[in-house]
């Protein structure tokens, strides 16, 4: 169950976040120039690449409980983050994430800032504009990707889950030159939320010294809780949805 | 120089805690609480769930507030 669970949880995160990169990184290239954006966009797979390249040898060396404690207790607090956001939006209280609209804010921005050549960079805004994106959504999956890894003691299959995620949403994008507005990005990271929620849950507790009853096969039940509670989060705050963001 | 340590300060600060810092202080302490629990021989695996039951709702009421 953990192995697919792990997979399942990277990749929807990391589908998430390569979905929101892909939108900036086409608003760069449509708008301004794609050899600018596509050097942005090799400068921060190095970044991101240097970043795991560190850290991932470091949390291999860690003892397992102390980095089930530490590495729990992040997921913890990032899961939370993530689905009181993912609740927030489901209920009506904040706008929904929409891929189009911030496609087009971003392609406006672009269009009406001002060229200036840097070295070999021939567009100095469009290079920054996608080695920003790319590097901030990448860390989050960087992230997800190393601690889920790392506990799981299976850091390759949360890299070819991370990978395969990346790989497809690329090709998607290439092919339809477009934001990828269909993905269901808000129930994405309604799951996802749910799934880093869970996993801070077991891991921390065990990292902490607790003894869950069951030992792995709690996350059954751990997994569905916090899934059921959120849901019905959801349904509590929908009575009192602000009608402009519904 | 200082400018860019306090703003690289604030991006993982952003990244990690988020919009709201109370919630990294609860998991804190719970973990915190299911340490001592386990380390005095009581069973301690319900404390997390709890924190997230206690957690998630008040983070939500604030946010709702805040709009």
């Amino acid at each position: 169950m953990t192995a697919g669970a792990l997979f399942l949880a990277v990749f929807l995160a990391c589908v998430v976040e390569a979905v929101e990169a892909l939108t900036i990184v086409l608003a760069a290239g449509t708008a301004r120039d794609w050899r600018s954006t596509g050097l942005g966009v090799g400068a921060a797979l190095i970044a991101l690449a240097i970043v795991v390249a560190a850290l991932g040898p470091a949390l291999t060396a860690i003892p397992l409980s102390a980095l089930r404690l530490v590495v729990g207790g992040l997921l913890l607090i990032f899961g939370l983050q993530w689905l009181r956001k993912a609740v927030l939006r489901a209920s009506g209280h904040k706008a929904l994430h929409d891929e189009t609209a911030i496609y087009a804010r971003t392609l406006a921005a672009a269009e009406n800032a001002p060229p200036q050549r840097r070295g070999l960079v021939t567009d100095w805004y469009a290079f920054t504009l996608s080695f920003k994106g790319c590097t901030l959504e990448g860390l989050e999956v960087v992230f997800i990707a190393l601690t889920f890894g790392s506990n799981q003691h299976d850091i390759p299959l949360a890299a070819i889950a991370a990978v395969a995620a990346v790989l497809v949403v690329a090709a998607a994008g290439l092919a339809i030159r477009a934001p990828l507005a269909r993905v269901p990005e808000n129930t994405m990271k309604f799951v996802v939320g749910i799934m880093l929620t869970s996993f801070g849950v077991f891991w921390g507790g065990e990292g902490a010294g607790a003894h869950w009853p069951g030992s792995d096969a709690a996350l059954l039940g751990i997994v569905p809780a916090v899934a059921v509670f959120a849901v019905a989060l959801v349904a509590v705050l929908r009575h009192n949805t602000p009608v402009a963001v519904r | 120089m200082i400018t860019r340590v306090r703003a690289f300060g604030a991006f993982w600060y952003d990244f990690v805690v988020g919009d709201d810092w109370r919630v990294a202080i609860a998991v804190i302490v719970g973990l915190a609480a299911t340490f001592g629990l386990s380390k005095a021989g009581i069973p301690a695996w319900w404390v997390l769930p709890v924190c997230v039951l206690l957690v998630l709702p008040l983070s939500l009421r604030r946010a709702r507030r805040k709009d």
